[in-house]
């Protein structure tokens, strides 16, 4: 079989429609960027699911360590009073 | 479209967990048991792994080789609406193919790895795509039966516990409902025409109704790992739970067809509230899966082309990328 070296990996975010955020999709593997946004239209919007896209390298991806997650996220578990219904008004109080 | 209980076709899927901490399998279990999601970068078993890329890459596989029996009419479909439907269809599983690529590379195989699997014969796909389209009525009968099977299998993978699996599934659910309309159309085109379009109808429910019923896997008693799977939420209904919801769907649709299914021994059972059917023909799915049906080695052969006659693409666009890419560093 052709030697060959593989395309990168393209991770793929669409935007369904303006006024909603890029969501991440999925995958594409392609030469370069623009043919990651042509493979990554024809793969995930066949149906018009989106208006807009952004494609990133995979490698480029930085992301937080599931195992590290308790102690990332603890600073955060611990403030309940961050929430409204931490506080509590009595009934007959309207509008707050 | 299509798993095919392929997923208990390994040996190696169990128990290697030894040198894994106890404790480790069993938070993953009690996540599990929660409803929670694994996703990519989570701790996961080495055998919930290789399960996992088995089951992806070969429902992936089915997909990129399923294109080929319907691909066949294309140039040939009666109509310019029939034409552009079909492409549509086939187009969507190509697409299909590659969400689930996608979702087996989260777990770190390569796409290469997974395309050399499939060329080499070492990865399996479904069995039904290894039968001829002889007529018209077969892209009928494949979208009817065949997409229908796929559904009935693909529903509950949407809540697979491994995410990328999961979200891959809904998405590939929410199109194959109008393969199987368009299929049922077409049967149902072919059923109130002429005595020739019903009997082209007919021989192709007669033909393509053992295959689809092959499509859920073997039988509960010989399937090993359906308990292992459902342990860990990858499958939520045994083989033959799912063929039974099949049968017990389509039969009313075939009789609105007024098309007979090819089966002696089909009855309706008061009692049970379900379609009692005849013996499946193990003896064939193994045959074909095996490699021996009629056209396995045509479908492999028109997929190893593809690569082949390929690579020259693949090969200048990467070097043009990478041309350009060093003039963009030079002008900088
Ligand atoms: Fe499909
Ligand atoms: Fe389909």
């Amino acid at each position: 079989m052709t030697s060959n070296v593989e395309w990168p990996l393209f991770e793929v975010f669409v935007r369904p429609r303006a006024g909603l955020e890029h969501k991440h999709v999925g995958s594409v593997h392609a030469a370069d960027a623009r043919m990651a946004i042509e493979h990554a239209r024809d793969v995930y919007t066949r149906r018009q699911e989106g208006v807009s896209i952004w494609v990133v390298p995979s490698a480029q991806i930085v992301a937080s360590d599931p195992e590290e997650a308790d102690a990332l996220f603890d600073p955060a578990q611990d403030k309940v009073y961050r929430h409204p219904t931490f506080y509590a008004i009595p009934d007959e109080v309207k509008n707050l | 479209m299509y798993t095919q209980g392929l997923d208990s076709l390994g040996k190696d899927c169990l128990g290697d967990s030894a040198a894994e901490s106890a404790a480790l399998e069993a938070r993953f279990q009690a996540k599990i048991d929660a409803e929670e999601k694994i996703e990519p970068k989570d701790w996961m078993p080495e055998a919930y792994r290789r399960t996992l890329i088995r089951q992806i890459s070969q429902h992936a596989h089915s997909e990129v080789i399923g294109m080929l029996p319907e691909g066949n009419w294309i140039t040939r479909a009666p109509t310019l609406r029939r034409k552009a439907v079909l492409i549509a269809k086939v187009q969507d599983e190509g697409g299909h193919g590659m969400y689930l690529y996608s979702a087996a590379e989260t777990l770190g195989i390569s796409r290469d790895q997974m395309m050399q699997q499939l060329l080499s014969g070492a990865a399996k796909y479904s069995s039904i795509f290894n039968y001829p389209t002889l007529t018209w009525a077969d892209v009928g009968a494949i979208g009817w039966l065949v997409d229908g099977a796929a559904i009935m299998n693909q529903i509950p993978l949407c809540r697979c516990s491994y995410g990328p699996y999961a979200r891959a599934m809904v998405r590939i659910c929410r199109e194959e409902s109008f393969h199987q309309r368009q299929g049922f159309e077409i049967m149902l085109t072919l059923a109130r025409g002429t005595p020739e379009q019903k009997r082209m109808a007919q021989d192709a429910l007669d033909r393509w109704w053992w295959p689809a019923l092959m499509m859920f896997g073997p039988p509960d008693a010989q399937s090993k790992h359906t308990a292992q799977s459902m342990r860990w939420k990858i499958k939520r209904f045994t083989n033959d739970e799912l063929r039974q919801k099949f049968v017990d769907v389509t039969v009313p649709q075939a009789e609105y067809l007024g098309l007979k299914i090819p089966d002696p021994e089909l009855r309706w059972d008061e009692e049970t509230q379900h379609y009692r059917f005849g013996p499946i023909d193990w003896g064939e799915f193994e045959r074909v899966l095996a490699g021996h049906g009629p056209c396995n080695r045509e479908r492999l052969e028109a997929r190893r082309r593809a690569w082949e006659e390929g690579a020259w693409v693949r090969e200048a666009a990467i070097a043009h990328a990478g041309k350009r890419g060093q003039r963009g560093v030079q002008a900088a």
